[in-house]
């Protein structure tokens, strides 16, 4: 009984817990997926600018407490105008 | 017309597959639904048990497969309460290798031209046995419990399902425990529905008459008194394609929350 705990009701931690778990799990389990995110990133930016194509680095990091998408894209030159 | 070929699937185990096939199975019967329930827990067979037909197996789907019986009739344990209600028990000294998934389907087809639904209990994990299970299947419903791991689990499978064609796979939350979802302690049904984002079936409080009622033998669905059953009532008829509403889950404060409640002038 909460009465005498002091501790915070654990459904917040299982919702939050498990939606980390997800992304991870999702993003390893669907063969591709990353790979066809890199290659729309890469038709995305090269519009606007010249990247280093076989740089790029793109990472799906978890930390305890968030899920971040780390892009490292080298660039080359920034284009005038839109191709 | 060819029957519905369901499969009943969790990835994670002992989260109430098994439980789940034999009510919806004894439930569409209860609507004179001709229903073909087949254990596919080769090695591990439960259903057998759980429906009280233990004594009555001669032969099973192994034998099926095999050809050592006839025909798949002579494998097939009519229930004793209800004769438009059969089970296909699983081989209990074999394992998954046993069958494959061509086998199935060749079972399967035959079954589903004779009967309106085929039911099929799929085992825990996500190897051969849940090939065989998913092969012939043309719907699935998908068993969690709202812990983690059993969530975290059923993500895995439904995504396994949709590689397998199966793009609308259905969710029973089973044993949600209203108490604890009110005090904040148990995920409930929209942070799971939320989560896996498919479409809800239904949703089975916690009772312990599913542990008496598997004591006996005898689904909980057949009993009028059990909330369990009530619920599993329900999924037969949306199943069915009727429209149900879901039975409220966060249950009513107990007394001394409806103290509380006074207290606090609500």
């Amino acid at each position: 009984m909460r009465l005498f705990r002091d501790e915070a009701p654990s459904k917040k931690q299982a919702v939050d817990r498990l939606r980390l778990i997800l992304v991870h799990d999702r993003a390893k389990v669907s063969t591709g997926l990353l790979e066809q995110l890199r290659e729309e990133i890469i038709n995305a930016i090269t519009k606007y600018v010249e990247i280093e194509e076989d740089e790029i680095e793109i990472e799906l990091n978890t930390t305890e407490t968030k899920a971040e998408l780390v892009a490292n894209i080298p660039v080359v030159r920034v284009r005038r105008a839109i191709e | 017309m060819a029957g519905r070929v369901i499969v009943v699937t969790s990835g994670k185990g002992g989260v109430g597959k098994t439980t789940t096939v034999a009510n919806i199975g004894t439930g569409l019967a209860l609507r004179q639904k001709k229903v073909a329930m087949i254990d596919a827990d080769i090695g591990l067979r439960n259903l057998d048990v759980v429906m009280g037909l233990e004594n009555r197996i001669i032969y099973d789907l192994v034998d099926v497969a095999e050809k050592t019986c006839r025909s798949v009739h002579k494998a097939l344990i009519k229930d004793k309460r209800l004769s438009n209600l059969c089970l296909l028990p699983a081989a209990q000294t074999r394992n998954k290798d046993a069958i494959s998934p061509e086998q199935m389907v060749t079972i399967i087809d035959e079954l589903k031209e004779e009967f309106d639904y085929v039911l099929v209990d799929c085992p825990a994990g996500i190897e051969r046995g849940f090939e065989n299970a998913v092969a012939a299947a043309t719907e699935a419903i998908v068993v969690t419990t709202p812990e983690v791991s059993a969530v975290r689990d059923a993500d895995r499978i439904i995504g396994l399902l949709q590689d397998r064609e199966i793009y609308e796979p259905v969710l029973v939350l089973n044993r949600l425990r209203p108490d604890m979802v009110r005090r904040g302690d148990m995920m409930d049904v929209d942070d799971i529905n939320d989560i896996l984002a498919i479409k809800l079936l239904g949703i089975v409080p916690d009772d312990e008459e599913i542990i008496i009622s598997t004591n006996k033998g005898e689904p909980a669905v057949l009993n009028s008194q059990s909330k369990a059953g009530e619920a599993f009532r329900n999924i037969v008829r949306r199943l069915e394609g009727e429209e149900v509403p879901f039975l409220p889950v966060n249950g009513e404060p107990g007394l001394f929350g409806r103290f509380l409640k006074l207290l606090n002038g609500k």
